[in-house]
């Protein structure tokens, strides 16, 4: 699917008529995450806590529908880009729930920074693994490996803990019609969201310029002496 | 005046190119100002041996820290250690890097700081009292210019995007001394797997080439992995699709949720373009497509596309690569 963007008219913000709001893949993950980890021990609770305005409520069913027990909705006019306010908030919320593991998502793809995740640790206390693609459980310790450049970690850490999901680590279960059913009887909390003073302001949204029109050289292997030499004269990089 | 602090990356001893871009961006930094770029360094003993690389892209000043708690990185000592250098330091910014040590870092030391940052910075400027930053959001479709007057200014640039400049400086280093006892982390790193070796990785390689779906399977990744053998300095990516069916390992896969490369060349073969693809490639600075659908997306972000199956093409392109470069 592509969306097409449009900036919104005060320049600042993405103007969402229009658009659909859904659940990304880092966070469907952590969701799943949480869910299999209940579903293992045979017992406990999975809290899905979003922030955001009215479109959010319906991400946060899309969890509850997954198998999370209840949401938490700290309400916003907007989609706030600050980082560190939405994990003032964040952390606010999560400070005396006493959970045993909070999983984000890595990162947003809609503001791209992917720092909630471990800010939230910090202003928790709480130990903190970043871009896991693998994780066990035992005996209030974690194993996890990190993805990184051409290699991975393995780290160890103990619970409680805050960890952020990168692909790999699971596959998201879709809702079933029994849980989509379930999802409408099960608790969502609705309060504000105290995000604090914003540190980073967006002053301009703009879209990139596009790049500029290419050419089809050819057709099949006839073609590959046209292209070298493009890529020799033209391009300079052969 | 303002100074800038810039966090050196290192990995199993050694430094990262990234390190010597977050110097060359805060030598830019500072050079508008008048200001001096202070380095920092951690790593097991004898990492003070690469310090003089620093200096040499423009850092005034090196700050080494060495400790055996320091062979694998460590999350928590290394942001304990930096927040402290920073906070004592009056510095207008500090420059890390989006890298997947640096996305790990630099959010904790802004939390210690109680400031925020902007990550994935392809821009950046100073102007009086205001730092500005160019931010991609929304899967690369929408560019943000970010101001932030919090000082002192945390950003993690993207790598690839600010080319390391020589630029020769004292580099002065200094031994500082952890904070509290590297070896306490609650957050341990107890492996270190390394990748291929001696390959390439997707991040640092001039050439990428990546395979899709139109690969049909995956022993025929052999036609890329030669391909990028005929480069010579190419590194092998993948779509989500292939990785998704195991055809690649996960940490291959270039796209929204996966890698963000910015080649100077890349090669797609047998890659529609889905957006999610484009999203981790369009920045490349020169993009060939090979598809053998003439109406395939991959098309539109191309700069040379050929129109053809792949079983065909890649191996004639592989031979013509491997004579264009022989006459070198």
């Amino acid at each position: 699917m592509d969306v097409r963007f449009k900036i919104g008219a005060d320049g600042t913000s993405i103007d969402d008529s229009g658009l659909k709001y859904d659940i990304n893949d880092f966070d469907a993950w952590a969701v799943e995450a949480a869910l299999q980890l209940k579903e293992k021990a045979g017992q406990g609770e999975v809290v899905v806590l979003s922030l955001g305005p009215d479109s959010v409520a319906e991400t946060i069913r899309k969890a509850l529908s997954m198998g999370a027990d209840k949401g938490v909705h700290l309400k916003t006019d907007k989609i706030p880009f600050d980082g560190f306010a939405i994990a003032s908030a964040l952390a606010a919320e999560l400070k005396d729930g006493g959970y045993d593991l909070i999983f984000f998502g890595k990162m947003s793809p809609d503001s791209s920074n992917g720092i909630v995740g471990p800010i939230v640790a910090e202003m928790l206390g709480l130990p903190c693994v970043t871009a896991i693609s693998k994780l066990d459980i035992a005996d209030g310790k974690g194993t996890a490996k990190r993805e990184l450049e051409g290699a991975q970690e393995i780290v160890e850490f103990p619970l409680p803990a805050v960890l952020t999901v990168d692909e790999g680590l699971n596959t998201a279960r879709y809702p079933s019609l029994k849980g989509i059913m379930a999802a409408k009887k099960k608790p969502l909390e609705v309060k504000p969201a105290a995000l604090g003073d914003k540190k980073v302001a967006v002053k301009k949204l703009e879209l990139p310029p596009e790049r500029a029109a290419g050419r089809i050289i050819g057709e099949g292997a006839a073609a590959v002496p046209d292209l070298i030499k493009a890529l020799q004269t033209e391009a300079k990089v052969l | 005046m303002a100074n800038i602090f810039a966090f050196a990356e290192a990995r199993n001893g050694e430094l990262r190119k990234v390190a010597l871009e977050a110097v060359t961006a805060a030598r830019k930094l500072a050079d508008s100002t008048g200001g001096e770029v202070l380095a920092l360094l951690v790593g097991a003993p004898g990492i003070s041996a690469k310090a003089e690389q620093l200096a040499q892209h423009g850092a005034d000043v090196v700050f080494v820290c060495e400790h055996e708690g320091f062979t694998q990185y460590n999350p928590e000592a290394t942001a304990a250690l930096a927040a402290e250098k920073i906070k004592g330091g009056g510095y207008r910014a500090a420059v890390f890097t989006t890298s997947a040590q640096g996305r790990d870092l630099a959010p904790r030391v802004a939390a210690k700081l109680g400031v925020s940052l902007v990550t994935d910075v392809i821009g950046v400027e100073l102007a009086g009292d205001v730092l500005t930053v160019k931010h991609p959001m929304n899967i690369g479709k929408v560019i943000a210019t970010v101001d932030i007057a919090a000082t002192p200014a945390i950003i993690a640039i993207r790598p690839n995007t600010f080319t390391p400049a020589q630029n020769a400086k004292a580099g002065r280093v200094e031994s500082v001394q952890p904070v509290g006892d590297p070896s306490a982390s609650r957050v341990v790193v107890k492996e270190l797997i390394q990748g291929g070796g001696g390959k390439l990785d997707l991040a640092d390689a001039p050439v990428v080439i990546a395979g899709g779906r139109g690969l049909k399977a995956a022993e025929n990744f052999k036609l890329v992995e030669d391909l990028a053998d005929a480069f010579g300095n190419a590194a092998v990516g993948a779509t989500r699709a292939v990785t998704d069916d195991g055809w690649r390992p996960h940490s291959d896969q270039i796209g929204q949720t996966g890698r963000l490369v910015s080649p100077d060349l890349y090669i797609a073969v047998g890659i529609s373009g889905a957006v999610q693809h484009l999203a981790g490639m369009r920045t490349s600075r020169t993009i060939v497509a090979i598809n053998k659908d003439k109406d395939a997306p991959i098309f539109k972000v191309a700069d040379y596309g050929i129109v053809g199956d792949v079983f065909e093409v890649v191996p004639a392109l592989t031979a013509a690569v491997r004579e264009a470069r022989r006459g070198h």
